[in-house]
């Protein structure tokens, strides 16, 4: 029998519609699973439908951030939410939106947040329904991650979840883990210029990946990439201050970057910052491949 | 090691810093600092492997020493004006304590580089005491007080005041005692760093 799933798009861009319709077997999960409304994909009721009286759903997906003004179907997003969690198994907060509330909460409506975190805050309008709710963010989400949760939770897999209820099987790891430019993090070589594959980006241009938690670099984006592998620094989209001012370049207070890698202290930072940049290894000061 | 082992090891490090500092790096040899001690040669060399060993031991041991102390000054809950004061502090109260400790410091380790250019590579060597210095200069500017600059830049006017001042008073070119300068130095590195 297939999963019923409710798509519900709040205050939102739609990335993360965009996102999931990368996932490379969708086929496959059309045939486990049912939208009864979704957005951009033709269903069997119109969102005034499932406005006006209660459909039967297993799971809600919410992207977009919340605010109690603002409506969908003339209804308040708050109210459709209330309505449908009462009867759902599991809900998804999808996207950092959904989750802490994300680059919306900069827009016009009043008291903007995620379903049950304002940032790192916690917020209480849906306390009742938090053991109910499983939290998948990034900006956008991975779509591996949002449909190997729906499996887990359609075949009722007891999923371990961090302090945001985020799944530690994909949140527990920093996006750092498998970065392809360990090495010049670890030499503390970042002589990068954007797009080429020598450097590594934490040091002037901005990577949050050493204190970013995701899966980014272990489970790569359209089976192929990811933003640090490509040249690109990692912008802390699944974090809840995300997004953060100048994504482009290191904060530094006197030399020292201000975020360190999860769990590092600073003097342990220092020290070993300290030995490494005493040495030059000549091969990572060179381009890897001649163009 | 055993605490017998380290105090004996501390032992000779202090004696050889001080006749390093006295009589200059190249002008003391293994067999001077061990009849300093009273002990053999042989019985030296179980502790340290050769010359140079022993002088790189010396700087970190030194550079633990000083960052040690700062790391005090670092952990307590005071103003920035406060740390800048009691790091010169701490700097001058050693060199008028264990003036050795300085004068191996300028006198040795700078200026005998090819001493240390193996296993005390950058400042690996001075690391414990580069870290303190760095991370008052990050609380500093974390919590407003200090200017954001490059490290060296600001790494620079600290020590290299602090180092020739010191080394003036080596000369005996100071009139004063080093502690008598203290209120001035203080008020002068922090209102060149602050913002």
């Amino acid at each position: 029998m297939k999963t019923k799933v409710l798509w519900l798009s709040a205050i939102a861009c739609n990335g993360n519609t965009h996102s999931f319709l990368n996932y490379p077997y969708m086929e496959q999960f059309l045939n486990d699973f049912e939208f009864i409304y979704h957005p951009v994909i033709d269903t069997d009721y119109t969102l005034e439908e499932i406005v006006s009286s209660v459909i039967a759903c297993d799971i809600l997906l919410i992207e977009g951030s919340i605010a109690e003004d603002f409506q969908r179907a003339d209804t308040s997003i708050v109210k459709i939410i209330q309505t449908y969690s009462k009867i759902v198994k599991k809900i998804v907060t999808v996207g950092t939106c959904a989750t802490f509330g994300g680059i919306f909460r900069e827009s016009d409506y009043k008291n903007v947040s995620g379903l049950h975190f304002n940032q790192e805050l916690p917020t209480n309008t849906f306390r009742e329904i938090k053991d109910k709710t499983v939290s998948i963010s990034g900006c956008p989400i991975h779509p591996e991650v949002l449909v190997n949760t729906l499996y887990a939770i359609k075949k009722d897999i007891r999923l371990e979840l961090d302090k945001y209820l985020r799944p530690k099987e994909y949140f527990a790891y920093t996006i750092h883990n498998g970065c392809t430019r360990n090495e010049y993090f670890e030499y503390k070589v970042d002589n990068h210029k954007f797009g080429e594959l020598e450097g590594c980006m934490f040091y002037d241009h901005g990577c949050q990946a050493p204190y970013t938690q995701g899966s980014c670099n272990k489970i790569l984006w359209n089976e192929i990439n990811s933003k640090t592998r490509a040249g690109l620094p990692c912008m802390g989209c699944t974090e809840p201050g995300f997004p953060r001012e100048n994504l482009f370049s290191t904060k530094k207070n006197m030399g020292i970057p201000e975020n360190l890698p999860v769990g590092v202290g600073k003097r342990v930072y220092l020290t070993l910052a300290g030995i490494t940049k005493a040495f030059t290894i000549e091969r990572l000061e060179k381009k890897l491949l001649n163009d | 090691m055993t605490d017998k082992k380290q105090l004996k090891r501390e032992q000779i490090m202090q004696s050889a810093l001080e006749l390093f500092a006295l009589k200059g790096f190249y002008s003391t040899s293994v067999p001077d600092i061990a009849s300093s001690l009273k002990m053999s040669v042989g019985n030296l060399y179980n502790y340290f492997k050769s010359k140079d060993i022993l002088a790189k031991e010396i700087i970190k041991y030194i550079s633990a020493y000083l960052g040690k102390k700062i790391r005090e000054v670092n952990e307590q809950n005071i103003s920035t004006e406060e740390k800048t004061r009691k790091i010169i502090e701490v700097y001058f109260k050693t060199a008028m304590l264990k003036p050795e400790m300085i004068d191996y410091f300028l006198r040795i380790y700078l200026s005998t580089r090819e001493v240390f250019n193996e296993g005390c590579e950058g400042m690996i060597c001075v690391n414990e005491f580069v870290t303190e210095i760095m991370i008052y200069f990050e609380e500093g500017v974390k919590c407003g007080d200090l200017r954001d600059q490059d490290f060296f830049s600001a790494f620079g006017l600290f020590m290299g005041y602090l180092g020739g001042m010191v080394f003036l008073k080596g000369e005996k070119i100071l009139p004063k005692e080093l502690d008598e300068y203290v209120d001035d130095i203080a008020f002068n590195i922090y209102k060149a760093l602050s913002k």
